[in-house]
């Protein structure tokens, strides 16, 4: 491979749904030909670029370009093991999610808007995955922010730009948080590139007063997006958002990044290791544990399938502040992996309930008796996502909550961290079989046979129907195949294998 | 030295101190605009007592041509304050809220 | 190639003069004249980035005597920034002012208020200075009044008076410190002051009157009328370079020439009015009614910013560290510059095109305006301080700076700044996500919107990923200030 195109592999990665993003802002709204070619022209652009990526990755290749912005503040771009499989995630579901989200916005008004926006909300989360230093990383995260804030709004209506405000007070507060954050410790420590096994435990004279506080300025501001308890407020407010918008938010882009942020906190900048003996690991997991069990009881409660959707959100991104929350290879792999099959699973949900609503105006759980006949392959995805979550295999959950277990005995922690995914389970269980079974169990309540103008062969439009199948499909072989070559989990093996060598 | 430079220095400072209290505790345009000509005054009247070399000595220029190009400045901003003046004394016969002047 | 340092300063005034005498193509000799001083002034720069600064004495008088010019970096990134946004101003007001009342007066006016512009920062003496900073001023308050409401005109009266003042406590300290070292150049000046009770008072005089002419709390309080009432392209350019010159000024002047007589709680001083200003204009524009005032408060709340840049640099001794802080004062004031002069340009669209400026009542226009609500939006970004706008940039410089030095109030007083400006900034783009409905005012185009997203972009864009550029040119001059 050519040294022209190392250099240029990870700007051309962001430009693939960068320079879309501008040609659809400039496009007439009603030429939406157009506008669906650039947008798959650059998902699957994407797709090539980063399948080039992963094999020189894994080769051992390294990628690099750097930027000055500023003395002493560069732009770094760095593919690593850990940013590869955040970028994979996001380039497929992003494929997938843009597939779904033009049958989703058919004849709909602003769509150049929103695709514009969207493709630049992708080009921010792939930044932040592959973001070489804190510097880079704020810099992404706070454009994540401005990406998405115009999809929350998207709608238009009181409640969308009410949504949309809050979502923003949040998520702006946060980024100013973890912008002290970065900056503080850029100043006593330097440029804080990431690199495995940490920076921070090798300099010299560092105060570890000023380090905790550091830290926990830079977990505040990370547990915004990442919704950990008591920052998730806006997490629900934001479901007003059109259902292509929930599903990328949820499984990739706004909640993810915070997740992802707090892994490259801990492990990149601080060291696992490092933040252990600091004592800001126990604080870290105690919360993501009451997270976890504080989402699941809020998802009991609420009749609005999407609702619903973002309380288990919520709850299920938890277990990767969980995993990273307690020392020890095994929960880092059960944490890690769960970025993964949470995306997958998460995603599936969304696209089904997206469906359930734009197919048979279905929002609510209470409405939903009997859709397993009317809308058989969306339900059946739903199905495998639901399980996935509750941790029943082989769906792909299973095998997080596996390696969680695993990783909470090693580490000593399995008396606390044991009733914690045994009642999360249960939980899930509670809120998610009963959708399960009126789904599939109870009579329709209603005549769907003439609901639907544009059904076509399926059950509704084959644009909504096969991205959750596909993602299910996933989800399901993530599982299946855990051990094959390539899987996510055995690519997390590798990161955990480097990261407490 | 004799006093008399110092005489001048001190009204000088004087008649601007009178200049700024008017200008800031007036409200009335007129009062304002010879409070700031007052002002004025005693800033050139400060310049030309620093021109003053001594009894018998030829006098600094450059002072002089700086209180010449103030006496410009303030005769040309008093002008356009009176205009200025003038145009809010007009009685109000033209539609003015501030969205008329920008429709067109 | 000296002669560079006259030609903004000339091409201004011959077209101010041309546009007299061909009013009918009046528009189009301001915009070859723009066009041209924008051009000058990057030959100006790169002259002073490969030779370092510019000097010109006019007329062959020795030096002291003459109206002397002078361009270092630190001038000329201010001259830059002011003939880029003069330029896209001019662009915009063609036809902004093409049906107006007061097209006639307009161009003149406002091609002798670039000239000021260029003027003031190219002047060498303190004379040279004052006479500029009139200019500066007459022009402006008449530009600012054209608009020709009682509301307008009232402000400007009110900006006239409080501007003569400030020039009179101008003049004044030129005279203390010409009594004292009899020279009015700046150069001279440099070397020979010291510290005393007569370059102490000069300096509060000098000081007092520029910071009545930047706004800084409290002394803004003439500012939001006149720059919510004048034509939109007079307010980009008030709110984005006139008040700026006034602090360049002071800026340079505690730099250079009172370097020696700095004491630590002036400096300080600085900082608390600039941290009042920040909180108490962020505050008024988050509660404003209309668009241009909240652009209006929103300058006060920025003008904080860069009293609170100054304050530190001030205080802190020669060395790298800085010239960092000093590079990020410089990138700030010039997003500042870009960011709100966009700004303004989309809030005069936006009146015109809905015939007022009530945010609350502007749904729908957005969906009719779409590139102006996009350069809103990233003039907004850069005003907050976002990335990838040049403030981001600056500002992470300044919290750098503030938590070394363990000065947590300024920490809080930039992240409570910057959370306001969140709030007012995306009060009015929220705006943009409403229904249509509003009838539309006129047939529009969409080259008109063209100049407020160059300006835009530029903030946002180009000055953040470009930042580093603004240290490079400076550490050009970081060896010897004015010398």
């Amino acid at each position: 491979m050519s040294a022209g195109l190392n250099h240029w592999l990870l700007p051309l990665i962001l430009g693939s749904s960068l320079i879309p993003a501008v040609l659809i802002f400039c496009l007439a709204e009603d030429n939406s030909r157009l506008r669906t070619v650039l947008n798959l022209a650059g998902a699957v652009a994407k797709m090539l670029l980063v399948g080039v990526m992963i094999w020189g990755v894994f080769n051992e290749q390294i990628y690099e370009t750097r930027w000055t912005f500023a003395p002493g503040m560069d732009l770094v771009l760095h593919a690593d093991a850990l940013s590869v499989l955040f970028v994979t995630l996001s380039t497929v579901l992003w494929l997938l999610t843009t597939v779904y989200a033009i049958g989703y916005l058919k004849k709909t008004a602003h769509r150049s808007r929103f695709f514009g926006f969207f493709c630049l909300c992708v080009t921010a989360t792939v930044g932040l995955a592959l973001a070489g230093n804190l510097f880079t990383f704020v810099v992404f995260y706070e454009l994540l922010t401005l990406a998405t804030y115009p999809l929350v709004a998207h709608k238009g209506t009181a409640e969308a730009i009410r949504g949309a405000r809050i979502y923003l007070a949040y998520t702006l507060s946060g980024g100013l948080l973890l912008l002290v954050g970065a900056v503080w410790l850029r100043a006593i420590a330097g440029p804080l590139e990431f690199s495995q096994g940490g920076i921070l435990g090798s300099i010299a004279g560092l105060d570890p007063d000023t380090l905790s506080w550091i830290f926990l300025l830079l977990i505040a501001g990370l547990g915004v997006k990442a919704a950990l308890f008591p920052l998730h407020g806006w997490l629900p407010q934001a479901m007003v958002a059109p259902a292509p918008v929930s599903a990328l938010l949820h499984a990739v882009a706004v909640v993810k990044a915070g997740a992802f942020g707090i892994v490259r906190v801990v492990y990149d900048v601080y060291g696992v290791e490092f933040a252990a003996d600091l004592g800001v690991l126990l604080p870290l997991g105690v919360i993501a544990a009451v997270t976890i069990i504080y989402g699941s009881i809020k998802a009991l409660g609420q009749d609005n399938l999407k609702k619903r959707l973002a309380y288990s959100t919520i709850s299920q991104v938890s277990y990767i502040a969980l995993g990273t929350a307690i020392l020890g290879p095994s929960a880092t792999v059960g944490g890690l992996v769960h970025l993964v099959h949470q995306g997958l699973m998460k995603i599936t949900l969304f696209f089904a309930a997206g469906n359930y609503a734009e197919t048979l105006g279905v929002h609510h759980i209470s409405a939903m008796d009997g859709v397993g006949r009317r809308m058989p392959g969306t339900t059946l995805a739903f199905t495998i996502g639901a399980l996935g979550m509750i941790g029943i295999p082989p769906v792909a959950g299973f095998i997080s909550k596996w390696y969680l277990g695993i990783g909470a005995a090693e580490a000593g922690a399995l008396f606390w961290v044991m009733p914690v995914l045994l009642a999360s389970s249960v939980l899930n269980a509670g809120y998610f079989l009963p959708i399960l079974y009126r789904a599939w169990f109870k009579p329709a309540s209603a005549d769907w046979a003439s609901e639907e103008p544009h059904r076509g062969r399926f059950e509704t439009q084959g644009m909504l129907l096969w991205p959750p199948v596909i993602t299910a499909g996933l989800a399901l072989m993530t599982g299946l195949f855990a051990g094959a070559p390539f899987s996510p989990l055995e690519w997390v093996q590798l990161i955990a294998v480097r990261e407490y060598r | 030295m004799s006093s008399t430079p110092l005489l001048y220095g001190l009204c000088a400072v004087a008649l601007f101190a009178i200049g700024l209290l008017g200008a800031f505790l007036h409200s009335g345009l007129l009062t304002r605009l010879l409070a700031v000509n007052v002002s004025g005054s005693g800033v050139l009247l400060l310049f030309v007592v620093l021109a003053y070399q001594g009894a018998g000595q030829r006098p600094d220029p450059v002072p002089h041509a700086l209180v010449l190009t103030g006496l410009v400045v303030a005769v040309s901003a008093t002008a356009l304050a009176l205009m200025l003046g003038r145009w809010l004394q007009r009685p109000e016969q033209e539609p003015e809220p501030e969205t008329e002047q920008d429709q067109e | 190639m000296t002669n560079l340092l006259v030609w903004p300063v000339l091409l201004s005034l011959a077209a101010a003069l041309g546009t007299l005498i061909a009013p009918s193509n009046a528009a189009r000799i301001a915009t070859v004249a723009a066009a041209l001083s924008l051009w000058s002034v990057l030959l100006l720069l790169s002259a002073v980035i490969a030779e370092g600064p510019q000097w010109l004495i006019l007329g062959g008088w020795p030096q002291g005597l003459g109206i002397a010019l002078h361009a270092d970096p630190l001038s000329a990134l201010f001259l830059l920034m002011s003939a880029a946004v003069c330029l896209a101003a001019t662009i915009f007001a063609r036809r902004y002012v093409e049906h107006s009342r007061y097209r006639s007066q307009f161009w003149p006016l406002w091609l002798l208020l670039q000239t000021a512009i260029y003027a003031l920062l190219l002047a060498a003496d303190l004379f040279n200075i004052y006479v500029t900073l009139e200019l500066l001023g007459l022009s402006a308050v008449t530009l600012s009044a054209l608009g020709g409401s009682r509301a307008a005109v009232q402000a400007a009266v009110n900006y006239l008076i409080l501007g003569l003042l400030g020039s009179l406590l101008f003049l004044a300290g030129i005279a203390l410190i010409y009594g004292r070292y009899a020279s009015l150049d700046l150069q001279l000046l440099a070397r020979v002051v010291e510290p005393g009770p007569s370059l102490w008072v000069a300096m509060a005089l000098m000081t007092a009157g520029l910071v009545l002419k930047s706004a800084l709390f409290p002394l803004h309080f003439w500012l939001p009328a006149v720059h919510a009432n004048a034509p939109a392209p007079v307010s980009a350019v008030l709110s984005a370079l006139v008040v700026k010159v006034a602090f360049y000024l002071i800026m340079r002047l505690w730099l250079d020439l009172f370097n020696p007589a700095v004491m630590s709680t002036a400096a300080d001083l600085f900082g608390v009015f600039g941290a009042l200003a920040i909180v108490w204009g962020s505050w008024q524009a988050m509660f404003t009614a209309r668009l241009k005032l909240l652009a209006a408060y929103s300058s006060i709340a920025q003008l904080g910013y860069l009293f609170l840049f100054l304050s530190l640099v001030l205080v802190m001794p020669e060395g790298e560290d800085r010239q960092l802080l000093l590079g990020a004062l410089v990138l700030f004031a010039l997003s500042h510059g870009f960011a709100k002069s966009a700004l303004f340009l989309a809030a005069g669209t936006v009146q015109q095109y809905a015939g007022h400026d009530r945010i609350a009542e502007l749904r729908g226009v957005a969906g009719q305006l779409p590139l102006t609500f996009f350069s809103l939006g990233l003039a907004g970004v850069a005003l907050i301080g976002l990335p990838p706008s040049g403030s981001f940039l600056a500002k992470w410089q300044l919290l750098s700076t503030t938590l070394l030095a363990g000065q947590w109030y300024w920490v809080a007083v930039v992240v409570v700044g910057s959370l306001m400006a969140c709030v007012y900034m995306f009060r009015v783009l929220s705006v943009a996500f409403g229904e249509e409905g509003v009838a539309t005012q006129r047939i529009h185009s969409r080259r008109e919107e063209l100049p407020t997203l160059a300006l835009a972009v530029t903030a946002t864009l180009i000055l953040g990923l470009g930042g580093v550029w603004v240290w490079r040119v400076l550490d050009v001059g970081a060896a010897g200030g004015l010398g």
